[in-house]
């Protein structure tokens, strides 16, 4: 049986709840393979070697890195699941403000300090030890590993999914639901 | 008590990362003293989006778009939100009643589907297998094998909630329902009447759903009087007369005792009632409620708030729900944590009924879809989302360029409650044992995930972080400074 890991990195959750959008089929899907890591279920950590992992989200912090790179050494096939994953959706956008000679602390200033409904008397910033640091820009994942497969969409239908999973799981070529690819 | 940790003091400390069975991306640290006693917990929020600051500068129509790609789960809501502060901007405080009754539609759709989905596929294991069951067991997957006509029904409901969202939204996820005054499409007879056929069938579920929230919460209720049962306040949307209502209303708060702290408060005045205090260890801020201060004025929101502020529902199986769960605390505010099940499965119902009464609403397949009136500057919705009460707030220039964007989330006004529930946990569970089992740590995610958090939701807070992290010990001595590289 195959094995199957997923995971959201700088996402917004909809491509896996897309995912389940495959309603009654996760039935069938439950015959086809086994689910190692995935936010799904309780497994924080791979267990064994994957055949497929699916991937949704960009990179937004140097955990996003780390756990894309460890996808990488334990999928055989990794599919970019999503524009987020693919070209950055909306996480991406904080790249474009370029206007500001600073715009890092412009977008300190207006999240912590400036506004009158914040309650911040020391002025300090969330710095803590728990929290990862961000990266300077969103990455996409091709920006940090080889991708092998990528499925577009905003997110990508439930029956898009299934088409390109069970393919990928029967090894048959993939075809697509008629109009079921759509890149918003 | 040090606001910062260092892995370098004697402070050990727990990480559960990440959480799982929740939407989104979070995690939790248990921090321990050396005789293993827990002396906090605190949930983090990882994740940025930067979505306040780089809206600014965006045509004010693409916001209802672009806002609900926060969150795959509740995109509905985001979209109904930023779309009511819109129809002040384009001058409509009154949408025609076809455009009010789609968003309704559409948005009693995904508060159903989404409890259905958070209830069966990420909690029911908990509840029905137990905290400690093995990891094995926890999870949809094994509710498919073992329980497999209650995961069909659940599969099911959560398909049809996501077909009325598809109905009035062209998709299931990220459609275009509303637009700045009003929505993009009507609801058509053939549309109307697939989602009829399902009406009894998805009642009756419903009934059963809710039936075992409640029994589970009965039959365990020594248990969860004691799991992160704690006195708060609690702040909601209500209708004018009192009774619950998911899409439009004033805002209601009510302090532990059942007394109200304010109320009909016009949400358009939100910034006089709440602030948020900034704390170092999450990017997520904790909201207040102003008259209150800063540390007693912390409450909850969500379905617990919502049943607690509401004093009545306006539909009847789930007008006879609500009489039941409050009859249990004697018609004062429930404050048990593991009460939001029993309150979820109240709304589902209250949003199977309301589906129904719309679907034989003639209204829906009216023509007049959106009005625009005198422009403004400025525009707050408010909506009663899935997980609570959720605030957008925009300026607009006189370019129709978005000047100015605050968005306090529903998991946002819960922070504190998640925080102290785990806190709560932590100690009654993990203090002084000699060893820590995944089944105990368990515990601590049952208390989260009670409350639905929707980390992606609370990811939005601003862009680009801080590049420097500064580790102290517990008297506050920095000990180690780390730069990014670039």
């Amino acid at each position: 049986m195959k094995r199957i890991a997923t995971v959201s990195l700088a996402g917004c959750f909809g491509c896996h709840m897309s995912l389940l959008d495959i309603d009654e089929r996760i039935i069938d899907l439950m015959k086809l393979v086994e689910f190692d890591r995935t936010p799904l279920n309780d497994l924080k950590s791979f267990t064994r070697r994957c055949d497929i992992g699916l991937i949704e989200g960009s990179c937004c912090n140097e955990e996003n890195v780390a756990t894309l790179r460890e996808f990488r050494r334990q999928c055989d096939t990794l599919v970019g699941v999503g524009q987020c994953a693919i070209m950055g959706g909306l996480p991406v956008m904080r790249n474009a403000i370029m206007h500001s000679d600073d715009p890092l602390l412009e977008c300190l200033e207006e999240a912590y300090l400036n506004s009158r409904l914040v309650y911040n008397p020391t002025n300090d910033m969330p710095n803590d030890p728990a929290l990862p640091l961000l990266l300077d820009k969103v990455y996409i994942c091709s920006q940090v590993v080889k991708i092998d497969y990528v499925i577009p969409g905003c997110p990508p239908s439930g029956d898009l999914l299934w088409s390109v999973l069970t393919a990928l799981i029967n090894g048959t070529p993939i075809t697509t639901p008629p109009g079921g690819v759509k890149y918003d | 008590m040090s606001e910062v940790n260092s892995p370098m003091s004697k402070t050990k400390v727990i990480e559960i990362e990440p959480l799982t069975r929740v939407e989104g991306h979070g995690k939790v640290s248990i921090h321990l003293d050396d005789n293993n006693q827990v002396h906090d917990a605190r949930l983090h929020i990882v994740e940025f989006r930067g979505f306040e600051r780089f809206i600014r500068g965006r045509p004010y129509w693409e916001a209802p778009m672009i806002v609900q790609r926060l969150c795959g789960i509740c995109p509905v809501s985001h979209n109904l939100a930023a779309a009511k502060a819109m129809d002040q901007i384009v001058g409509a405080p009154r949408l025609t009643p076809t455009a009010e009754k789609i968003r309704r539609l559409t948005h009693y759709g995904q508060i159903m589907q989404s409890h259905v989905l958070h209830f069966f596929h990420l909690c029911a294991p908990d509840l029905l297998f137990g905290f400690d069951a093995d990891a094995s067991m926890r999870n949809v997957f094994a509710l498919i094998n073992l329980k497999p006509d209650l995961a069909m029904q659940a599969v099911r409901m959560r398909k049809f909630g996501q077909e009325v969202i598809r109905a009035t939204s062209g998709k299931k996820i990220h459609g275009a329902c509303a637009i700045p005054g009003g929505v993009n499409k009507n609801l058509s007879i053939p549309e109307r009447d697939a989602l009829l056929k399902d009406m009894d069938q998805m009642k009756k579920w419903a009934q059963g759903a809710l039936v075992i929230a409640r029994d589970y919460t009965l039959e365990n209720l020594s248990m969860i009087e004691r799991f992160a049962t704690f006195s708060s306040s609690y702040l909601a949307l209500v209708r004018e007369d009192g009774a619950l209502d998911l899409y439009h209303g004033a805002l209601r708060a009510m302090d532990g005792g059942g007394n109200l702290i304010f109320d009909q408060a016009d949400y358009r005045n939100y910034g006089d009632f709440i602030m948020e205090e900034v704390k170092p260890w999450s990017y997520m801020k904790f909201p207040f409620i102003k008259m209150r201060g800063r540390i007693d004025g912390w409450y909850r929101v969500g379905p617990l708030a919502r049943l607690n502020c509401s004093g009545y529902i306006d539909t009847p199986e789930a007008a006879k729900a609500l009489v039941e769960f409050k009859s249990l605390t004697g018609g004062r505010p429930n404050h048990m944590t593991l009460a939001y099940h029993w309150a979820r499965m109240v709304e589902v119902i209250h949003c199977v009924e309301k589906i129904g009464e719309l679907l034989n609403d003639p209204d829906l397949q009216g023509e007049d879809l959106a009005v625009k009136g005198d422009r403004a500057e400025e525009g707050i919705g408010v909506i009663e989302a899935p997980r609570g009460t959720l605030i957008h707030h925009y300026r607009v220039d006189e370019n129709d360029l978005i000047t100015y964007c605050n968005l306090i989330v529903s998991t946002t006004n819960n922070n504190e409650a998640i925080n102290r529930a785990i806190t709560s946990v932590a100690k009654s569970h993990l203090s002084g044992a000699p060893r820590i089992t995944d089944g105990m740590l368990n515990h601590i995610e049952v208390a989260v995930r009670a409350y639905d958090p929707c980390l992606s939701c609370a990811t939005h807070a601003l862009g680009q972080m801080p590049l420097i992290v500064e580790v102290f010990d517990t008297s506050g001595v920095l000990i180690e400074s780390r730069t990014r590289e670039k």
